[in-house]
């Protein structure tokens, strides 16, 4: 007999890899993204289930609330509405099945053979409390300077985002 | 039959992500849904820090802060590739890969 805890597990990577592989599959670009947006939501609920319900937050907030708006707004402002995407050659789709599941059978098989040293069930979870005192302490084993550098990094990239995005003005002379 | 769901089955539901993503990745030619294939991948790999952090070494949240700083660069990476897939967009008029070679020259 299987415990709700179980079926709900089975039940949230089900709705993950199927949404993930109908998200490659489909040849209409906006379900495809739709598709993607119920992944990443299966994701968050699979998060969820390993009461790890910080990263289960940020994971709806920047994939499923930033992430997926931004490539459906992409996909808006530069896809014809109701225009399928062009028919793969069928050699490909082919090769790069076989290729995948065969690189995806190698990976289980060396998975399943290794030994993990010691495989732990019931740990206490991380509180949002102690992944704040975490990240920003200084001492040994904080992450305070990789929190730092990644502010950087989000700034750097909003500023290259402006500057790539800009429309260049016209040639006036 | 009952199988408790352990660290195998979070391993293979990351990996099978992985691989989806990276067919995606092969079979697309449309440069938005090679990023959302890149998205697929990303996502597997924090499944598999997350993994680790619970079973492997719980308390120590070291998996937990590589989750969080690969889901910030990310998005600034998406929001990159997207402003640069919409300024292709407006030269060519196309976001398909075979058309977007002319870096080559």
């Amino acid at each position: 007999m299987m415990s709700g805890s179980t079926i709900l597990f089975y039940l949230l990577a089900a709705l993950t890899l199927g949404c993930g592989i109908l998200s490659v599959s489909t040849r209409q670009i906006f379900r495809a993204a739709i598709y993607l947006l119920f992944s990443l939501i299966g994701i968050a609920g699979i998060y969820f289930w390993l009461q790890y319900e910080f990263i289960a937050a940020v994971q709806i907030v920047v994939y499923a609330g930033g992430i997926a708006v931004l490539i459906i707004f992409s996909i808006f402002l530069t896809q014809q509405a109701g225009e399928k995407l062009p028919k793969q050659k069928i050699g490909r789709k082919i090769f790069s099945a076989l290729a995948v599941f065969c690189a995806f059978a190698l990976t289980m098989v060396q998975v399943y053979q290794h030994e993990f040293s010691k495989i732990i069930t019931d740990a206490a979870p991380a509180t949002v409390r102690n992944i704040g005192e975490k990240m920003l302490s200084t001492e040994q084993g904080g992450y305070a300077l990789p929190f730092e550098v990644i502010s950087m990094l989000l700034l750097a990239a909003m500023v290259g985002c402006i500057v790539i995005a800009l429309r260049s003005k016209p040639e006036t002379k | 039959m009952t199988i408790e769901p352990g660290l195998y089955h979070l391993l293979f539901i990351s990996t099978a992500l992985f691989f989806i993503g990276v067919y995606g990745f092969f079979t697309r030619r449309n440069l938005i849904t090679m990023l959302m294939s890149i998205e697929l991948i990303l996502n597997s790999v924090n499944l598999n820090f997350i993994a680790f952090d619970k079973y492997l070494w719980p308390g120590k949240m070291d998996g937990l802060f590589f989750t969080v700083f690969i889901i910030a660069i990310a998005a600034a990476e998406a929001a990159v590739a997207i402003a640069i897939i919409i300024n292709l967009y407006r030269s060519h008029q196309s976001i398909d890969v075979e058309n977007a070679e002319d870096l080559k020259y």
